[in-house]
C-alpha cells in the first residue's frame, strides 16, 4: 500500500483551543498511512486580524512558513484550519504577481518563492487517501448516527483561491462521513457564517449567528454537528449556553471535528480523541448509536429465526 | 447632505483592492447574502454606492467596516465577479491609517491578536485575552465560559515562543518603517 507524505501546519489553536483536532487529524492521517512533518519553527499566519490590517503584512507573515516549506523541498503543505489554509492560499496566490511578491520578500529575512501549494486537510483526505480507502479501513461504522455537516463559510470560498469542492454546497465531508457508515443529514446551511472571531467582541452577533445553525442541526432531528474549522466548533460548542441564553432554547447539541468522528470509526484509541475536550459531550448519541447497533443485530436474528 | 465626489479616493480604493467599482449596478445579491447585515450600520451594498459616489468620509466611519467577518459570501455571489469582501479589507486599511474604528472592541481585539503574534511568533490565547480585557477595561464578558474552558486543560497558561521571534519582530518593523499602520 503507499502511503502519502505532506509538510504539516497545525496552526496556533491546535496548541490550545482546537487540541483535539490537532490530535485527532493526526492520529487519523498515521491509520490511514499518510506522514506529516511540521513545518519547521512554524509561525501564526496572522489569521483574520493580519488581513484586516494590510494584504502585504498578512501575506508575510503566511510566506515565512511557505519559505520554511520550500527549505524541506516539499511541494505541499496542509493544515486543518480554513482560516490558515485561506491565509496561506490567499497568500500563495497574491505572490504570483512578482511586484506583490516583491513587496512580500522586503519584510522578509528568508525570501518565498511562492510555489509552495496548500490545502486542507479535509482535501488531501479526500482526493489523496479517498474514499474507497477510508471506507476500507472502518473498524467501527458510525451505523444510525444522524451527522449534519457543517463547512463554515471559507473551506470553499472564494472559489478562484480555494479551489476545492462546490463553493454552494460541498460534500467533501458529506462523503466521508458516509464512508464512515454514518447517515449525513441535509444541512442547508453549510456555508454559512458562524460569527467568526467575533466572540470575544461582540458575543451578541455570534450568539444569533450560531443559534439559527443550531436550531436548523435540531430541526433536522441530527445527533451532532461535524465541523472542519476551530472557529466554527468554539462558537458553536464553547459558547452554545450563550446561544440557548440568545434564543431562549436550551441546546444540547454535539459538535465534533469530523476527524475525531473519523478517529472513532477507524478504530483509534480513544486518548488520542479528545472527546473529553468537547463542551457539549458526545456520549449520549455515541451510547444512543450503540444501543440501536445492538437492537439492530437482534431483530435481524429474530427475523432469520 | 452628502460631500462633494472625492476622485482620489475612488482611485485608491480601485487601485489598492484591484477591483472596477464602475461594474457594480446595484442588484443587492452581497447584502442578501452577508450574514452581518442585521449588525451593520449601513449594508454591503450601500457601501459599494458609497465608495462609487467617492463618499470618503461616510463610507470610513461606517462600523460595518469592522464587523465584516470576510466570509466571502459577497464575494462568491456577485454577478459581476466583484471582490466584495476584498474592497471591505481595503476600506477598513484605510479607516484604520485615518484613525477611524467605531468598533473600538473589535480592533482592541484584533490588536492584541497581532502583538501577540509579533511578540511570541504564535498566538498565546490566554495572554492575548487578558492583555483584551485589561485594554478595554470591560470586565471579561466571557466569565460564564470560565467554567466550561478551564477544566478542559486547552487554554495554555504559557506562550509557546518560536524561535525565530527576531524574524517576526523585523516583519512587523519593516512594516511600519515602509510606512504601514498598526
Ligand atoms: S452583488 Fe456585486 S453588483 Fe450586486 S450590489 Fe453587490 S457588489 Fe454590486
Ligand atoms: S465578506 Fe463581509 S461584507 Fe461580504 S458577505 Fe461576508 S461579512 Fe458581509
Amino acid at each position: 500500500m503507499r502511503g502519502h507524505s505532506f509538510a504539516y501546519y497545525p496552526g496556533c489553536s491546535g496548541l490550545g483551543t482546537s487540541m483535539e483536532y490537532d490530535s485527532s487529524t493526526r492520529a487519523v492521517c498515521k491509520a490511514l498511512f499518510v506522514e506529516l512533518h511540521d513545518v519547521p519553527d512554524w509561525s501564526c499566519c496572522g489569521s483574520s486580524p493580519a488581513h484586516t490590517v494590510d494584504h502585504v503584512l498578512s501575506a508575510a507573515l503566511s510566506a515565512r512558513n511557505l519559505a520554511k516549506v520550500e527549505s524541506t523541498g516539499r511541494e505541499t503543505v496542509i493544515t486543518p484550519c480554513p482560516s490558515c489554509l485561506t491565509n496561506l492560499r490567499t497568500a500563495g496566490h497574491r505572490m504570483e504577481k512578482p511586484e506583490f511578491r516583491a513587496r512580500v520578500n522586503s519584510l522578509l529575512d528568508t525570501p518565498c518563492k511562492g510555489d509552495v501549494q496548500a490545502k486542507s486537510v479535509l482535501q488531501i483526505l479526500v482526493e489523496d487517501v479517498g474514499l474507497e480507502m477510508i471506507a476500507a479501513s472502518v473498524q467501527k461504522p458510525l451505523k444510525g448516527l444522524k451527522v449534519a455537516p457543517y463547512y463554515g463559510c471559507i473551506m470553499n470560498r472564494p472559489p478562484e483561491i480555494m479551489q476545492f469542492d462546490d463553493h454552494e454546497n460541498p460534500m467533501a465531508m458529506d462523503r466521508i462521513l458516509a464512508a464512515l457508515g454514518a447517515e449525513v443529514v441535509p444541512f442547508p446551511l453549510k456555508v454559512e457564517c458562524c460569527g467568526a472571531s467575533y466572540g470575544v467582541a461582540r458575543k451578541d452577533v455570534v450568539a444569533r449567528l450560531s443559534s439559527k445553525l443550531l436550531d436548523t442541526a435540531v430541526g433536522l432531528g441530527a445527533d451532532m454537528m461535524a465541523t472542519a474549522c476551530p472557529l466554527c466548533q468554539m462558537n458553536l460548542d464553547l459558547r452554545q449556553e450563550q446561544a440557548s441564553q440568545h434564543s431562549g432554547r436550551a441546546y444540547s447539541m454535539p459538535v465534533l471535528y469530523f476527524t475525531q468522528l473519523m478517529g472513532m470509526a477507524l478504530g483509534v484509541a480513544e486518548a488520542e480523541l479528545g472527546f473529553d475536550k468537547l463542551c457539549v459531550s458526545p456520549d449520549r448519541a455515541f451510547e444512543a448509536m450503540a444501543a440501536s447497533t445492538i437492537a439492530n443485530k437482534q431483530s435481524e436474528r429474530g427475523s432469520r429465526v | 447632505m452628502s460631500a462633494s465626489f472625492d476622485a482620489d479616493f475612488v482611485a485608491q480604493v480601485q487601485a489598492a483592492s484591484e477591483q472596477n467599482l464602475a461594474l457594480c449596478y446595484q442588484c443587492g445579491n452581497c447584502t442578501a447574502g452577508c450574514p452581518y447585515t442585521f449588525a451593520y450600520d449601513i449594508p454591503v451594498n450601500q457601501i459599494m454606492r458609497l465608495v462609487q459616489a467617492g463618499q470618503k468620509h461616510k463610507t470610513l466611519t461606517c462600523k460595518s467596516l469592522w464587523l465584516c467577518a470576510t466570509c466571502e459570501s459577497c464575494t462568491t455571489r456577485c454577478p459581476n465577479d466583484i471582490d466584495v469582501a476584498r474592497i471591505m479589507d481595503v476600506l477598513r486599511h484605510m479607516a484604520r491609517c485615518e484613525g477611524h474604528a467605531p468598533e473600538r472592541a473589535v480592533k482592541v481585539f484584533w490588536d492584541s491578536f497581532l502583538e501577540s503574534v509579533r511578540k511570541h511568533g504564535r498566538v498565546f490565547e490566554a495572554g492575548l485575552l487578558a492583555k483584551y480585557v485589561a485594554r478595554t477595561g470591560r470586565v471579561w464578558t466571557d466569565f460564564d465560559l470560565a467554567p466550561r474552558i478551564i477544566p478542559k486543560g486547552k487554554l495554555a497558561l504559557k506562550p509557546h515562543p518560536i524561535q525565530g521571534l527576531g524574524e517576526m519582530e523585523k516583519i512587523f518593523k519593516r512594516f511600519e518603517e515602509q510606512g504601514g499602520c498598526l
